[in-house]
C-alpha cells in the first residue's frame, strides 16, 4: 500500500516539477506547483508528518502560491513566453551538462551515502518518532526545548522580511516626482 | 505504518530527481517568477529528503528542519517577489537577463 501511495505522488510530483520548467505561461507554472507541493503532502503523510503535510497545504500551496499568482496577475505577465528563442548562446546545453552532473553527484551521494545515514542511530527521549506522543506534540516539545533560539531567530527574520517588503515597494511621492521604490531601484 | 518495503533510498532518489529538475528551471528560464518557482521545486526536494531520513532514523529533528526551511521559504518569496515587482515598476516586463548590470 504505501509503496503504490509513493510511487503514485512520485510521478505526480515529477510531472508537476517537470511542469513547472517547460510552461510558456507563468499561470500554468505556478498551478503545475500547486500540484507538486501537494504531492509532496502526500508523502508527509506517508511518513507520518501530519503537521507538515497541513501546513505544507496551508502555507505552500494556499499562501505562496497565491501570493506568485497575485504577483503574476499585478505585473500583468500572464501571457505566453516565446520558450524556442535561446538568449545567450549556449545556454541550454551548458544547462542540460550543469543538470547532469547535479544528478550524477547527489545520485552517487546517495548510492553510497543512504546506508550509512539510516545506519546511523535511533533517537530516544522526546526526539523519538516512534512514542505516545502525536507529531505535532513532539515538534512543540523539541521547537521551545532545543530549538529555541533558532525560533527567536525566526521570529526576527519574518520581521525583517516584513519590513523589507514594506521599504521595496512602498509609493511616496517626493518633490521631483521619483518614488522611492524607483530610489531603490536605481541605487540598487 | 509499515514501511518495511520502502526504504529511505527511494525518497532520497525522488529529492534527487526533483532537485536538479528545479535546479535546471533555475538555469533556463528567464522569467524571474518560474525562476522563483524553480526554487521552490529545489527546497521541496531537500523538504522531502529531510522528512524520510527522519522517519528513518526515527527523529523528530527532520521534521523541525522542514519547519525551519517552511519559514527561510516563506520569507525568500515576499521579499523576491517585492523585488522583481519594485523592477516590474521602473521597466516592464523585465527577464533576469535585462537587470544583469544591477543598475538603472
Amino acid at each position: 500500500m504505501a509503496e503504490a501511495v509513493f510511487v503514485v505522488s512520485a510521478v505526480i510530483i515529477l510531472v508537476g516539477a517537470v511542469g513547472v520548467v517547460a510552461s510558456r505561461n507563468p499561470v500554468h507554472a505556478a498551478l503545475f506547483l500547486v500540484q507538486t507541493l501537494v504531492g509532496v503532502a502526500v508523502l508527509f503523510v506517508l511518513n507520518d508528518a501530519h503537521f507538515l503535510a497541513a501546513v505544507q497545504v496551508v502555507v505552500y500551496a494556499g499562501a505562496i502560491v497565491i501570493l506568485f499568482l497575485f504577483v503574476i496577475m499585478l505585473l500583468g505577465v500572464d501571457k505566453a513566453e516565446e520558450l524556442r528563442i535561446e538568449p545567450i548562446f549556449g545556454q541550454r546545453p551548458l544547462a542540460a551538462v550543469v543538470g547532469a552532473a547535479l544528478v550524477a553527484v547527489l545520485g552517487t551521494v546517495v548510492i553510497t551515502g543512504a546506508d550509512v545515514l539510516t545506519g546511523l542511530r535511533r533517537a530516544g527521549g522526546d526526539r523519538a518518532l516512534d512514542g505516545d506522543a502525536t507529531d505535532i506534540e513532539r515538534m512543540g516539545r523539541v521547537l521551545f526545548s532545543e530549538f529555541a533560539f533558532a525560533v527567536e531567530i525566526t521570529a526576527a527574520l519574518l520581521t525583517v522580511a516584513v519590513v523589507g517588503a514594506v521599504i521595496l515597494t512602498r509609493r511616496t511621492s517626493r518633490s521631483d516626482g521619483s518614488t522611492s521604490a524607483e530610489t531603490t531601484v536605481r541605487e540598487t | 505504518m509499515d514501511l518495511a518495503g520502502l526504504s529511505t533510498g527511494w525518497y532520497l532518489a525522488l529529492a534527487v530527481a526533483l532537485f536538479a529538475i528545479g535546479g535546471l528551471g533555475l538555469l533556463v528560464r528567464r522569467n524571474p517568477l518560474v525562476m522563483f518557482m524553480c526554487v521552490e521545486l529545489m527546497l521541496n526536494a531537500v523538504n522531502v529528503a529531510f522528512v524520510a531520513l527522519g522517519a528513518g532514523l526515527n527523529d523528530v529533528g527532520g521534521q523541525v528542519a522542514v519547519f525551519f526551511v517552511l519559514v527561510v521559504a516563506a520569507t525568500e518569496v515576499v521579499i523576491g517577489l517585492a523585488l522583481v515587482v519594485a523592477i516590474n515598476r521602473r521597466r516592464s516586463g523585465a527577464t533576469a537577463d535585462d537587470v544583469s548590470l544591477l543598475k538603472g
